[in-house]
């Protein structure tokens, strides 16, 4: 791992003019351009159905973009066969709003799902990792705390940790880039405060660069470097946090008392 | 804020409420129109009446038919065990390895056909191929594949095999897809974005949801091959059905009495012991 003196500032995500209109017709995404050097995290801000989701999908080609280019360390993603796509796919780790963990599989076979891209089905159907991929996953749950839960069953964690399994799920792929879609959505203030500082401080440590897709304005900004707002499909910001001014907020979100919507998610 | 109706806002002040409606129907769920809602009453009882009004019922021979009832059913309360003792339990022998064998064979075919038929997993041209499978398998009715397997196999325990191995391909293959179809995509999407392959996604994101629907649909499906080897056997397919009808078509309705309380006692035992294993799979 490279220390803080030797990072490199290379672009390691390109997207341009990445455009997604479902079959029903609804433009998601319009025209969305911007790249990420390696090591910054971003949060992706906006109201709910402008196209976060959408656009962090088409990242790893969950969701198939209509048009546009996406590529990662100069890897053209968009253009792959389905059989490529398996190993970009283990090259971006993603995270997920209600945790998406296995719920009738233990934690480890949770976080070892994270290494499904790199061995044989024989393997993974027997459980039988290679020896490095197993130690890995018990030092990522020494890392989120949840080493003695290791041989639980995902279901019988909280909601707290089951995020906590879903971060180190992603961490078992060596991912070069993280996707992260509401982190906290369904976690209460402290435990969403608690997550994104985990989530922060393995991104600075590893140097990982992180898309985090959230609605909430007070922790992207208290969180993330850089914030990026979608408004109905497009780009209307993007920039750093201290430039998020009322007057953008009202730009992405609508009319709105903002200094009072502040206030009261900051109570809650 | 700006979606609130102002003049709306306080009605505990004054309760006045008076420029709202005080009446309120309920809409018609199923069919709007009127007319079409009474001319398909008065169409079923229309049917309903000509139905009843062309039974015939031979009151003679309903008392004689009494009589046979009442033996069988006296029978029925002095079972008699012993006297046909080697011809049940080599019946029940042959029935319990059809059950056995036909529920195992036909749960492993009907668990690639149900994954094939499932919507969310299978591209479309295995879809359509599995369900017409599964649509072929659940429009014929038992006994019609255990009379062409016999006429096919000879009369025997093989042609009821096959028969229970075909039916259970239909009723698992059909209720598995369903489940799939029912899974949370969520956990899909997370194994998928992990680089998984479609083997490895089945294994690691469909197999845990569905495993206990599927253990418990296959212990229901052994009883119901069991109960329906009794009914096949009649036309022939072997097992305890067989031995049934033939202490039926002697008139020995002691021993009948005696077949159908085991069968009743091994249906109630899997039935017991299939909803405990249900509820420790969970």
């Amino acid at each position: 791992m490279s220390g803080p003196a030797f990072r490199s500032t290379h672009t390691l995500l390109e997207v341009s003019q990445l455009s997604k209109t479902y079959a029903a017709g609804d433009k998601a995404l319009d025209d969305v351009s911007f790249s990420i050097p390696a090591g910054q995290v971003v949060g992706l801000i906006g109201p709910s159905g402008a196209g976060k989701s959408t656009l962090i999908r088409c990242i790893n080609r969950l969701v198939e973009p209509t048009s546009g280019t996406i590529s990662l360390s100069g890897t053209n993603i968009t253009g792959m066969s389905t059989s490529e796509l398996r190993s970009v796919r283990r090259r971006i780790g993603m995270i997920f709003q209600e945790y998406a963990l296995v719920e009738r599989l233990s934690v480890m076979e949770n976080v070892l799902s994270g290494r499904l891209g790199y061995v044989s089905f024989w393997r993974s159907f027997t459980r039988h990792y290679p020896k490095a991929d197993v130690q890995k996953a018990f030092a990522l749950l020494d890392r989120v705390g949840l080493i003695d839960h290791a041989s639980k069953r995902a279901d019988a964690l909280s909601g707290g940790q089951r995020q906590r399994v879903g971060i180190a799920r992603a961490l078992e792929q060596d991912p070069e880039l993280l996707l992260i879609d509401e982190p906290t959505a369904s976690l209460d203030p402290k435990t969403s405060r608690q997550i994104m500082r985990l989530l922060l401080e393995i991104c600075n440590e590893q140097h990982l660069p992180a898309i985090i897709n959230i609605h909430d304005v007070v922790l992207a900004r208290q969180f993330t470097e850089r914030l990026i707002g979608l408004q109905a499909g497009r780009i209307v910001f993007d920039g750093s946090p201290a430039e998020l001014t009322e007057s953008v907020l009202t730009r992405i979100y609508g009319e709105e008392d903002w200094t009072t919507l502040d206030h009261e998610t900051e109570a809650a | 804020m700006a979606e609130v109706n102002e003049g709306a806002a306080a009605p505990s002040a004054r309760s006045d409420y008076s420029r709202y409606p005080g009446t309120f129907k309920p809409p018609a769920i199923l069919i709007q129109r009127a007319w079409l809602r009474r001319t398909l009453w008065i169409a079923a009882l229309v049917w309903l009446v000509l139905a009843l009004s062309t039974i015939e019922v031979n009151w003679v021979r309903v008392a004689e038919g009494m009589e046979r009832g009442w033996r069988f059913i006296k029978g029925f309360l002095t079972p008699d065990f012993t006297s046909r003792w080697k011809d049940i339990s080599a019946g029940l022998v042959e029935s319990l390895t059809m059950t056995m064998t036909s529920t195992v064979a036909g749960v492993l075919l009907s668990v690639p056909i149900g994954i094939g038929a499932a919507r969310n997993v299978a591209p479309s041209v295995v879809y359509y191929l599995c369900r017409s499978i599964i649509a072929v398998s659940r429009s014929l009715q038992e006994i019609i594949i255990a009379i062409l397997f016999v006429t096919m196999f000879g009369f025997g325990p093989f042609a009821g095999f096959l028969t229970l191995t075909f039916a259970t391909i239909g009723f698992m293959a059909k209720l598995l897809a369903e489940d799939i179809e029912d899974i949370d995509e969520s956990q899909t999407e997370a194994v998928r974005a992990t680089g998984a392959s479609w083997l490895q996604l089945i294994n690691y994101a469909v197999q845990p949801q569905v495993m206990p629907r599927l253990i418990g649909l296959s212990l229901y499906r052994l009883d119901i091959n069991f109960r329906e080897s009794a009914v096949i056997g009649i036309v022939g397919a072997g097992g305890i059905g067989a031995t049934l009808n033939t202490a039926i078509d002697r008139y020995e309705f002691d021993s009948a009495g005696a077949i159908l309380l085991i069968i009743i006692f091994i249906v109630m035992l899997a039935e017991y012991s299939s909803g405990f294993v249900r509820k420790w799979v969970q």
